[in-house]
């Protein structure tokens, strides 16, 4: 939080051991603009590892998901997807921070939680949570929606899925959600296009497997 | 479900699930990676199948949040395939694997846009939705046009267009100049008259990107957007399946929305009137029903429509029926309804009016207070910091402070922080803002800084009639049980000072009075002990009559601690000892402390800055804040090797500064004024006197420009070996405000090489970027690189020329020769052929010769000290390094007659190397910066020395 780094210039109150000649008194000094102790290189530093979380943020568009993921109640991570440049080795710890907040939070409490400056929207289908970032002045009703768009688009592909689904056909649950959202935007609200749309690429990727077996069978054949 | 007929994908997803713990889950995937390795290094065998299959791999060990290093390649190889199998694999294992930034993506650019402009519709849409996904800016330069084209056709299908629009988008966020305002206001406004509600949606989401950037371009839009939510709230028009729950697609109605609040305002009565009559609709129409999905949807909508209500300034009766609404929603039992009820709550009192309506609902935001859930908590606290003023802050902050006891600790620091600057804000007299301070030490001691008890003895030393009050109530939180250090702290000043007004009351004797605190003496740590024994003196001698036993008491505490091991407490216990034997004349100087010079708090000044960062963020209403920035270029304090720290101020507006004059902090002690931007470390081993711009390897310089409203702050770090350096620039923006069009070119001189990475264009509000830079010296030469540095702060371009430290005796190295070698170089050197350099040079800075051969050290010539023997000579020996490293020998012979002359000899078997070096030795002696330097007399005859002859030879080449 803000509130944490509030603080960490702090002033120092010392009490000046020397005669002050003018006034004949001890000086007892409090001092609210000392310099803080961390100067130069160590305060940039700080000011940078703050900052880290606006790099990709586009300065005058706020509004965008900036990555969805599914981790199970045992914290394993189903589908994860980035839609911000944000670097690529701090994303398993970002996700296992959110993960253990969401995961330590009873069934009753609202879907929000607010994590650095971004917001999470999480929502519990049976075993698995669908977490998503987004930017704090986003529509949380409106992305918790898109999550439970993205079930029943799931649901309509798999037919009442569960974790397991996800887990074997992972490949499926990217595409399927390539065709809900793009550029951390809403893409297709309507299921029956969506389902459309996959339904069509099934086919394509059987064709080709087709002819690429009778391709194999008969270039082994000759 | 098996995973369509790929048998060993299946089969390690398997294994991964059953393995037991994470340690096993880590062998199984190294094992995994070990073979994906092999396979693909000898991948001439490799079919599609099994290409698939293994990047199909690497992505799911990605996904489990293993690093996967390798095997880019192979999967960006998959998007040039034919089939579309392979390349639907392609594309999407690339988007989610690689970042943006990524290499490899570069290689791939032509084949994505032979995709995307090729007639095969599937492969249109893979190539699109990657670069939705993950597409940089490079993209964005090359593709753009392609997209737009898409986005407009007639021929092409909703869903490709769909997805150009949402491609477009991830362009237009990476490079605003895509998309040219002129021609695309008018477009947009045409595609908004699109029927297909999923391209409409995408469109829409376009749109808010646009005009958030530019508002005053799409005017054309905004009638054109009320009639889309005209047509949706009327559900005139729209496909059963673009309902959701009987809602026409709640999500292009929020979008749409949100597109209308990032116009200024919207003053057409037509549009303002068909668009408040969908608004109420929404409004009214809004009711708490059991499907939770149709709920949540139509309470987006309302949450949308009420921030859009606040964004237009409606009326009077508008306003307080949105605050009527939302007093509803902090009430109900659905949570993330009470939830965002106190979030738009909060963000409504940016408005005006509607305060006085908000605080009507207090007591249930009061309540909130102590919701189960942590996120309402905050929300909660969040309003009511934000609607606290002068007429209920005792409630309020008497209610933090209860809450303070119950509070979590996730949650406590914030909360004591907000209930500290409420109570100074809006305190209604200063006695209860005592009493506040000292409640919240009590409970939440952990949490309160520094800052806070500070303000408080600030209050109470300026207000005399504070004084009894604050010292009798510290006297009562001393009595509790389990008292806080920092109530110990403050309790002790306050007594210290002002317990002699409390004496005629009971148990407020000095007596007792020191009694009580030196009972907490024991267990204090040691800077809070310092405190005390000052308190201690100042009880004892402001006592009328001096209790015997008192003073008895208290010199043998002064007496024990003498020997305490930390200094500070130390000297003020043997002065304090030595002070009050003294006795009564030295009461005068134990006088209370005089009133402080009002100041504005600490505490307010730092709740303001964080104001703006919230401001920053803040979408409903953009609020201009200006930064009193103080420009100052500020070196780091490291006193242990004397670092010099300097403060300068750059002059507002001031266009091409030169980097300012940076004085020196060790008086008239150094050399040469110092003109650089950056300030160095001096060497650790050399005096403390030595030139503060000449130092080791690791440099440090910061430097912050104000123009006016912005502030740009420029770092500096480098390290240095041989002939080679690498620096790194830190650009950082402090200002709320995206620096734009930023350009940092480094101006290399003739003699250097220099490779500078690429400065992002853009930087972001507080934020900072880095920018190495390669160095490579190539010839000797006093010439500094320059940085012109230029950006635009949205209202102008800015641009200013840095000097670079990157001096000559970056290269230098000291070199230690034996005085037998030594001299025989000399002797080489002498010639024939000549390669010593001579010169006389005058008006130079008055050192002894200590400092100057200090001097000569921190500019990295190692000085050998008795190898001359007139003892008023310095001689030395370094090696400079440029493309080939030279031996060069330095002396100055002194004029113990005449101090501001000397006689300085260069010689190195490269003469440029010594023209170069001895002149910028001579800049450093001379005290006035090269250009002014007095006119030296090369050859001119002096004292005793028998190279005068060729010196003056030579005298031609200078």
């Amino acid at each position: 939080m803000k509130s944490a780094t509030f603080f960490s210039s702090l002033s120092s109150l010392f009490f000046a051991n020397k005669h002050s000649s003018h006034t004949g008194r001890f000086k007892f000094e409090i001092s609210s603009d000392a310099k803080s102790p961390k100067k130069g290189f160590g305060r940039l530093r700080e000011w940078f590892d703050r900052s880290i979380y606006r790099f990709d943020r586009d300065a005058f568009v706020l509004l965008q998901i900036q990555a969805v993921f599914l981790v199970s109640r045992q914290g394993k991570v189903r589908l994860q997807k980035w839609y911000t440049a944000y670097p690529g080795k701090d994303r398993p710890k970002a996700i296992r921070e959110i993960t253990s907040i969401i995961l330590s939070r009873g069934s009753r409490l609202c879907n929000f939680i607010e994590w650095k400056d971004l917001k999470v929207i999480y929502k519990r289908y049976a075993s698995l949570y669908f977490c998503m970032c987004v930017d704090a002045d986003d529509n949380e009703l409106d992305c918790l929606e898109v999550i439970h768009l993205f079930v029943e688009v799931l649901d309509r592909y798999f037919g009442n899925v569960c974790e397991l689904d996800l887990v074997f056909n992972f490949h499926k649950a990217y595409y399927i959600l390539d065709e809900v959202l793009l550029s951390g935007e809403l893409q297709e609200s309507s299921k029956k296009s969506v389902a459309r749309v996959i339904s069509a690429q099934d086919t394509m990727v059987e064709k080709a497997k087709e002819t690429g077996i009778s391709h194999m069978m008969s270039s082994s054949s000759k | 479900m098996a995973l369509s007929g790929m048998r060993g994908l299946s089969v390690f997803i398997s294994d991964v699930r059953n393995c037991q713990n994470k340690e096993l889950e880590r062998a199984r995937v190294d094992k995994e990676l070990a073979n994906i390795r092999t396979k693909f290094k000898n991948d001439k065998g490799l079919t599609p199948y099994e290409k698939k299959k293994y990047v199909w791999k690497m992505l799911y060990i990605f996904m489990l949040g293993y690093d996967v290093d390798f095997g880019h390649m192979e999967a960006v190889s998959l998007i040039s395939a034919p089939k579309y199998a392979e390349k639907q694999v392609g594309y999407i294992v690339t988007s989610s694997l690689l970042n943006e930034n990524h290499d490899f993506l570069r290689l791939v650019i032509n084949t994505v846009r032979n995709d995307i402009i090729g007639r095969n519709e599937t492969f249109q849409c893979l190539a699109l939705t990657m670069v939705g996904n993950i597409g940089g800016k490079e993209f964005s330069e090359s593709l753009a046009p392609d997209v737009q084209k898409l986005l407009i056709s007639n021929s092409c299908r909703p869903l490709v267009r769909k997805k150009a629009a949402l491609c477009l988008l991830r362009l237009y966020r990476k490079n605003p100049d895509v998309v040219s305002v002129d021609g695309w206001a008018d477009r947009m406004s045409q595609l908004l008259d699109e029927r297909e509600i999923g391209v409409l949606t995408a469109v829409m989401s376009l749109l808010v990107a646009l005009v958030a950037n530019n508002p005053d371009a799409y005017w054309n839009c905004v009638s054109k957007c009320v009639r889309v939510l005209e047509r949706l709230t009327r559900s005139q028009d729209i496909p059963q399946e673009y309902t959701y729950y009987g809602i026409p697609s709640p999500w292009l109605q929020v979008k749409t929305m949100r597109v209308l609040q990032y116009f200024p305002a919207i003053d057409d009565p037509n549009i303002r009137r068909s668009l408040f009559e969908v608004l109420q609709r929404v409004l009214m129409g809004t009711d708490a029903v059991k499907n939770i999905n149709k709920n949540n949807a139509t309470h987006a909508v309302l949450f949308e429509a009420l921030a859009l209500v606040m964004h237009l300034d409606a009326e009077k009766d508008m306003m307080a029926q949105c605050v009527g609404l939302l007093g509803k929603f902090i009430a109900v039992r659905e949570p993330n309804i009470r939830y965002l009820g106190l979030e738009n709550m909060t963000r409504m009192l940016m408005v005006s009016d509607v305060q006085e309506s908000i605080k009507r609902h207090q007591v249930q935001i009061i309540t909130s207070l102590r919701d189960p859930d942590i996120s309402i908590r905050r929300r909660s606290l969040d309003l009511l910091y934000g609607m606290c003023d002068v007429t209920n802050a005792k409630d309020i902050v008497e209610e933090l402070l209860q809450y303070l006891t119950t509070a979590d600790f996730a949650i406590r620091e914030e909360l004591a922080l907000k209930a500290a600057i409420l109570a100074e804000k809006f305190a209604p007299d200063l006695s209860w803002y005592v009493d506040v301070i000292l409640q919240l030490i009590e409970k939440a001691g952990d949490f309160v800084s520094d800052d806070i008890w500070y303000r408080v003895v600030q209050f109470v030393t300026n207000n005399d009639d504070l004084q009894p009050y604050a010292a009798a109530k510290a006297r009562d939180f001393l009595d509790k049980p389990a008292v806080h250090e920092t109530m110990v702290k403050v309790a002790g000043y306050l007594l210290g000072e002002y317990s002699h007004l409390l004496s005629r009351r009971p148990g407020c004797s000095p007596k007792e009075v020191f009694s009580i605190i030196h009972d907490k003496f024991a267990t204090v740590s040691t800077p809070t002990k310092a405190i005390l024994l000052s308190a201690y003196i100042k009880i004892l001698l402001h006592s009328q009559t001096v209790d015997p036993e008192l003073q008895n008491h208290v010199l043998a505490v002064f007496r024990k601690n003498e020997t305490y091991l930390d200094a500070e407490v130390q000297q003020r216990a043997s002065e304090y000892y030595a002070l009050s034997r003294k006795g009564p004349s030295m009461v005068d100087v134990m006088a209370e402390m005089p009133k402080f010079p009002e100041r504005q708090s600490a505490l307010l000044k730092k709740a303001e800055d964080t104001e703006v960062d919230v401001a920053d963020t803040s979408a409903t209403k953009l609020r201009l804040m200006q930064l009193t920035s103080t420009a100052v270029v500020v070196a780091d304090q490291k006193p242990a090797n004397g670092v010099h720290p300097a403060l300068t101020r750059v002059p507002s507006g001031q266009r091409n500064i030169e980097a300012p004059t940076v004085p020196v902090a060790n008086g008239g002690q150094s050399p040469a004024p110092v003109d650089f931007l950056a300030i160095e470390a001096a060497p650790t081993h050399s005096a403390p006197e030595s030139s503060p711009l000449v130092g080791p390897g690791d440099s440090l310089a910061l430097a912050l420009m104000d123009n006016q409203a912005s502030t740009v702050q420029i770092g500096l770090k480098a390290e240095w070996r041989g002939n080679q350096g690498r620096i790194v620039l830190f650009l950082g923006n402090k200002h709320t405000a995206p620096l734009l069009s930023v350009k940092a070119v480094i101006l290399p001189p003739r003699h250097m090489q220099l490779l500078t990475s690429n400065v992002p264009d853009t930087i972001p509000p507080r934020a900072q970027v880095q920018c190495p830079v390669e160095v490579t010296n190539l010839s000797p030469s006093r010439e500094i690189p320059v940085l012109d540095f230029c950006y635009n702060n949205s209202s102008a371009m800015v641009s200013f020329k840095l000097r670079l430290p990157v001096i000559m005796s970056k290269f230098l190295q000291g070199a230690t020769l034996a005085p037998a070698d030594y001299i025989a170089r000399w002797k080489a050197l002498m010639g024939p052929p000549n390669k010593l350099l001579q010169e006389v040079v005058r008006g130079v800075k008055p050192l002894p010769l200590q400092e100057m051969s200090d001097l000569l050290g921190s500019l990295h010539v190692a000085i050998a000290p008795g190898y001359d023997p007139n003892v008023n000579n310095i001689v030395g020996a370094a090696t400079y390094f440029s493309e080939n490293p030279t031996l060069c020998l330095v002396r100055i012979e002194t004029d113990p007659a005449d101090r501001t002359q000397i006689r300085l000899t260069v010689g190195t078997p490269d003469t440029s190397v010594a023209l170069e070096l001895k002149e910028y030795i001579k800049e450093r002696l001379v005290d006035i910066p090269s250009g002014a330097a007095p006119t030296s007399l090369p050859g001119m005859p002096s004292p005793a020395d028998d190279l005068v002859g060729p010196a003056a030879s030579l005298a031609g080449l200078i």
